[in-house]
């Protein structure tokens, strides 16, 4: 057993707080956005120039002066603003915005993040992934436990090329949820999925824990 | 006529393009590039081309007409996916990409075009963007150290940008997340050539509503086309009369 996307996106929105402005990546973090809690107020930013982005637009009613950083056709919200892709990464890089949801393909148990490139095949680039985890204070990664070969994806130390070194704080996979200290003070797993016991986790999990199951 | 305005994208590229340049080119994928002006300046032939922007237009599209026909020779840029010609000539060594985390990229060019060198950033350390560069520690205010990436400023031969109104001046204004790189990019360039959808008279734009100042557009131009193809069109049904959402 194990959770389902929509099951991970749903604890990424349990990280919400009351008036955060919040970046989401693309995939799983995506799904968040249709998350908030009812009488929570939380921004969203598009790190391509918006705050406050609204849902997609009625068929028929897009606009190409208005997309998100996914390239998607978005809305505006009344309380939207828009500023340029300078502003947009001062706001990321000076810390401005308090949470950044976003997927990974390895995190290590110093809280280091792989998620831009594999070596050897076509780099697309990082966008804005490493300025994210450089710049926003509590990143949460949520990502699948395992490769398709099985292979952990939560390793002692990341085997392909970082996107942030010590960025991690929140690791939340389709197996367990497990709390990172990024100045190195190692990992607590917090949280089991449905049907996973401890045995299952550690066969599968190349980094090293500490049990603090909550409840 | 004011002395910024040309009739046409290619008479505003007329004269200042040359082989081996640097070109700063605004938009976020296809969102706010300067549509009309990319190709005049595959028209111009112009090879070689460095070419800086967040990306490269995608697969029919945008930058990637001047790439498809052979002119660039280099790319820095912070996402180049939905391109299949740059992707090959990529992994052949055709062309150069240097990958810049967007954030970086934005603030190189804002750098640039404000006359700062170089600056020190918090994003890259510890991976292969900071390999090479120096590197060294500041306080944060609780007194502990993290370290710093020092990244430069960029500049280029020739800016493009796409904003949605100008006054004759060269003041312009960008109409939602079409702004995006085109403000500091205008800023950037030795001559900036501004292409508009429409222009209007000093007096008409508000002054305390201005995005960018005149000063940083050199040549102005209504754009005679506007595709603005969408890349992932995403929308959701309507609601039907009387259905209460």
């Amino acid at each position: 057993m194990a959770w389902t996307r929509e099951q991970m996106a749903a604890r990424a929105a349990r990280e919400l707080r009351d008036g955060y402005y919040v970046n989401l990546g693309i995939g799983i973090p995506t799904l968040v956005a249709n998350m908030i809690p009812d009488g929570m107020t939380v921004t969203l930013q598009s790190e391509n120039g918006m705050l406050g982005m609204g849902p997609f637009p009625y068929e028929g009613d897009q606009d190409a002066d208005l997309i998100n950083a996914g390239k998607q056709t978005i809305t505006e919200l009344p309380q939207t603003s828009y500023f340029s892709s300078a502003d947009s990464f001062g706001m990321i890089r000076g810390g401005h915005i308090a949470l950044s949801i976003l997927g990974g393909m390895q995190v290590s148990e110093k809280g280091d993040l792989a998620n831009w490139m594999v070596p050897g095949k076509m780099i697309k680039g990082m966008g804005g992934a490493m300025d994210l985890v450089a710049g926003v204070p509590r990143v949460v990664v949520v990502m699948d436990h395992r490769e398709k070969g099985g292979d952990s994806k939560f390793l002692k130390e990341c085997t392909l090329p970082l996107t942030g070194k010590g960025v991690v704080d929140l690791l939340i996979t389709d197996l367990a949820v497990f709390e990172i200290d990024r100045r190195g003070g190692g990992v607590r797993l917090t949280e089991l999925a449905d049907g996973v016991t401890l045995d299952m986790l550690r066969a599968c999990t190349g980094a090293d824990f500490a049990v603090d199951l909550q409840g | 006529m004011s002395r910024k305005i040309y009739s046409d994208a290619a008479s505003a590229l007329a004269g200042i393009t040359f082989d081996g340049m640097t070109v700063m080119s605004g938009g976020f994928g296809l969102c706010g590039i300067p549509e009309n002006l990319i190709e005049a300046l595959r028209d111009s032939g112009a090879k070689d081309l460095t070419v800086i922007g967040n990306n490269v237009g995608c697969d029919g599209h945008g930058m990637w007409r001047v790439l498809a026909n052979n002119q660039i020779r280099k790319v820095l840029a912070s996402y180049v996916g939905e391109n299949k010609i740059l992707e090959s000539r990529y992994m052949s060594g055709e062309i150069e990409i240097e990958f810049n985390p967007q954030g970086t990229l934005a603030e190189r060019i804002r750098a640039g075009g404000a006359g700062i060198p170089a600056f020190y950033t918090r994003t890259g350390y510890g991976t292969k963007v900071a390999e090479g560069k120096e590197t060294r520690q500041f306080p944060n205010p609780d007194g502990t150290l993290d370290w710093y990436v020092m990244e430069t400023g960029l500049t280029a031969d020739i800016s493009l940008v796409k904003a949605w109104k100008a006054d004759t001046e060269g003041n312009l204004v960008y109409r939602k997340t079409a702004r995006n790189f085109n403000p500091m990019i205008a800023t950037a360039g030795r001559i900036t050539i501004a292409e508009v959808e429409e222009i209007v008279q000093p007096g008409e734009l508000d002054p305390d509503q201005i995005h960018t100042p005149g000063i940083f557009v050199q040549r102005l131009v209504k754009g005679g086309h506007y595709e603005k193809h969408i890349e992932r069109l995403t929308t959701r049904p309507r609601p039907t009369a009387g259905e209460n959402r």
